[in-house]
């Protein structure tokens, strides 16, 4: 089956005046429908600049990157928007939602880049909301939410361009166990139960059980990778019977 | 849509309302510098622009009408010879002293017409009627200057030029550009009050007969009248305000004021709005990580630069309207027609908009990864 993310020979060098940072030095992956992957590493492994360069976000220095069979490397600044729209849903730390926006009208605004119509889109993000449990705070605004509630509102919009791909940076970073929890079910269904590919940066490892295959990131390269067992209890902070992972 | 530029741009009320003001003061400086110009250009050629005549026949090389010089009456034959004039009068349009009944003096121009012409009458009257300047000494002014004249109300009697007049009507409207107001009166009178000689004109108006080709006629009286100029009413016109306008500096300077206004508008709009771009820098960087092109993110600043200009300009212009019609009783008067308010509008929205440009630099070089950070 062909993957949805498929990375071959990625490197990423950035320029800083005379001496150049390479953040990816030979990434090869990946990452297919109905999968839920997990990026870990320690700061400044580039774990992020993996991530942004498979969602079309940066630029890739050399190697190739095919997003839904397309080869995004060398693309032209001006289409990779497109990609992201048809192809990619984004879920951030921050939850990146619009203040002046209701979580209705947060939802919509996906929609519209969709060109929906208002009419459609309005029911469109009613029932995603719905889905995310929230469609009582169609009206509210994101000041009036919870981090978990902001979070979910955040999924609901990232699944309103109806993307076979979600890309998540640390999705349960600002929020407390029990609430991290949800969302980790809500991405483990879009997954398992929805064919999504799910790739998700974390340094929580509460939330590893989750993980259908962890990837290490160090110093830019794979340090390893493996479809996950049992989680050993050195790596985690609690134990958790149903996932592990085994390092080479 | 949803309403993201509208709500940005009203989450910041104080930010809204110094971009605002920026705009008002904007429109309204523009208005006032703009409405200044039109209403001294109109001031600077009334005379003539209300004359009903299609030329002007003046001593040779007369740059404006406040500088005539003097030529003999007789030439009034000549003229009313050369074929396609159906009328012609003399005219006379000069400064005199008017003296007040307190002792103190005023500079007037003083416009002699023969009162049983159409040519050159006082217009917009408002008490009295043109008919009585055929009663000895009579005089029309403007009730603008009633005060600076020292003027009640008809039939009181005053000094010009050493000899009486008594006024016998007010106008309405009647602006002179200079300090002096007009002062009309019968020919005869104009001779007495400006100490002209008997057999002297400063001007001769000229009435094209219908069908006839006043360019032909200027040329012909060209040919017949010797020593003189030959204007057409708009040449004339367009002489004089170009003089009092631009010669003398006065338009330039207005005109630069409105500039300035423009500039004050577009610096503080720009600043306001790159301001709010910058606050929302990451909600931008969010929208273009959903997909969204750069021409997205482009319509909601714009947007939101549009409706401040509609608020500032309606707000604007409510204000320019009670200072438009405040000046009505004042020396210079701010005229606003309707062409100018509807320039006002795309003026405004164009400097708003041109102004939100600033700000697409910034979410054009929007860092990506900016929204990866927590």
């Amino acid at each position: 089956m062909q993957a949805a993310i498929s990375v071959r020979n990625l490197t990423k060098k950035y320029d800083e005046g005379a001496v150049g940072t390479l953040a990816l030095r030979g990434i090869d992956l990946d990452v297919h429908r109905g999968e839920l992957l997990m990026l870990m590493g320690p700061s400044g492994s580039g774990k992020t600049t993996l991530l942004s360069i498979m969602g079309c976000i940066l630029a890739a220095t050399s190697g190739s990157v095919r997003v839904a069979g397309r080869e995004v490397v060398g693309l032209r600044e001006k289409d990779l928007p497109l990609i992201r729209l048809e192809h990619i849903g984004f879920v951030f730390q921050g939850f990146n939602l619009f203040p002046t926006l209701t979580a209705g009208e947060n939802v919509e605004l996906m929609l519209d880049l969709k060109k929906a119509s208002a009419v459609k889109a309005n029911k469109r993000a009613q029932e995603l909301l719905d889905q995310v449990g929230l469609g009582a705070k169609y009206g509210s605004f994101p000041a009036d939410l919870s981090g978990g509630q902001k979070q979910r509102v955040a999924i609901a919009r990232a699944l309103a361009g109806d993307p076979e791909i979600i890309l998540a940076d640390e999705p349960t970073a600002a929020l407390d166990s029990h609430t991290g929890r949800n969302v980790m079910e809500m991405m483990s269904e879009l997954a398992h139960k929805r064919e999504r590919a799910v790739v998700i940066v974390t340094h929580d490892s509460r939330v590893l059980s989750f993980a259908d295959r962890i990837v290490k990131i160090e110093d830019g390269a794979i340090a390893a990778a493996e479809e996950t067992e049992m989680v050993p209890a050195g790596l985690l902070a609690t134990n958790l019977p149903q996932a592990a992972v085994a390092l080479a | 849509m949803p309403p993201l530029a509208q709500r940005n741009l009203f989450h910041d009320k104080v930010r809204l309302t110094v971009t605002l003001t920026g705009i008002v003061f904007s429109v309204v400086l523009i208005v006032v510098q703009l409405g200044l110009f039109i209403g001294f250009t109109t001031a600077t050629s009334n005379l003539i622009d209300h004359s009903g005549a299609d030329l002007w026949v003046t001593s040779k090389n007369v740059p404006y009408v406040e500088q005539g010089v003097a030529f003999s009456e007789r030439k009034l034959n000549q003229v009313r010879a050369v074929e396609g004039v159906a009328d012609a009068q003399k005219i006379i349009a000069h400064w005199t002293q008017w003296k007040r009944h307190d002792g103190g003096q005023e500079s007037v121009q003083v416009v002699g017409i023969n009162v049983d012409d159409a040519m050159e009458r006082p217009w917009n009257l408002v008490e009295g009627n043109v008919e009585d300047l055929k009663r000895p000494d009579a005089v029309i002014m403007d009730e603008l200057y009633k005060q600076k004249l020292g003027v009640a109300r008809v039939g009181e009697v005053f000094e010009i030029g050493g000899y009486r007049a008594r006024v016998v009507g007010f106008t309405h409207g009647i602006r002179s550009f200079t300090t002096s107001p007009y002062v009309f009166t019968s020919f005869k009178n104009a001779q007495n009050f400006t100490k002209m000689r008997e057999d002297q004109t400063l001007f001769i108006l000229v009435k094209v007969a219908p069908g006839a080709n006043p360019e032909q006629v200027r040329r012909a009286l060209l040919d017949r009248v010797k020593d003189v100029d030959v204007l057409t009413n708009a040449q004339f016109s367009h002489m004089t305000t170009f003089y009092w306008m631009f010669t003398t500096g006065a338009g330039v300077a207005v005109l630069i004021a409105a500039v300035l206004g423009l500039i004050v508008g577009f610096v503080v709009v720009a600043q306001t709005i790159y301001a709010t771009t910058v606050d929302h820098i990451r909600e931008y960087g969010t929208l273009k990580a959903m997909g969204a092109p750069n021409s997205y993110v482009y319509k909601v600043i714009m947007k939101q630069a549009a409706i401040s200009a509609v608020i500032g300009y309606v707000l604007g212009m409510i204000v320019s309207v009670f200072v438009v019609h405040g000046s009505e009783k004042g020396g210079a008067a701010i005229l606003m027609p309707t062409s100018m308010a509807v320039g006002m509008f795309f003026l405004t929205l164009a400097m708003c908009v041109g102004a939100a440009l600033v700000s697409i630099n910034k979410v054009t070089r929007i860092d990506p990864a900016l929204v990866f950070k927590g």
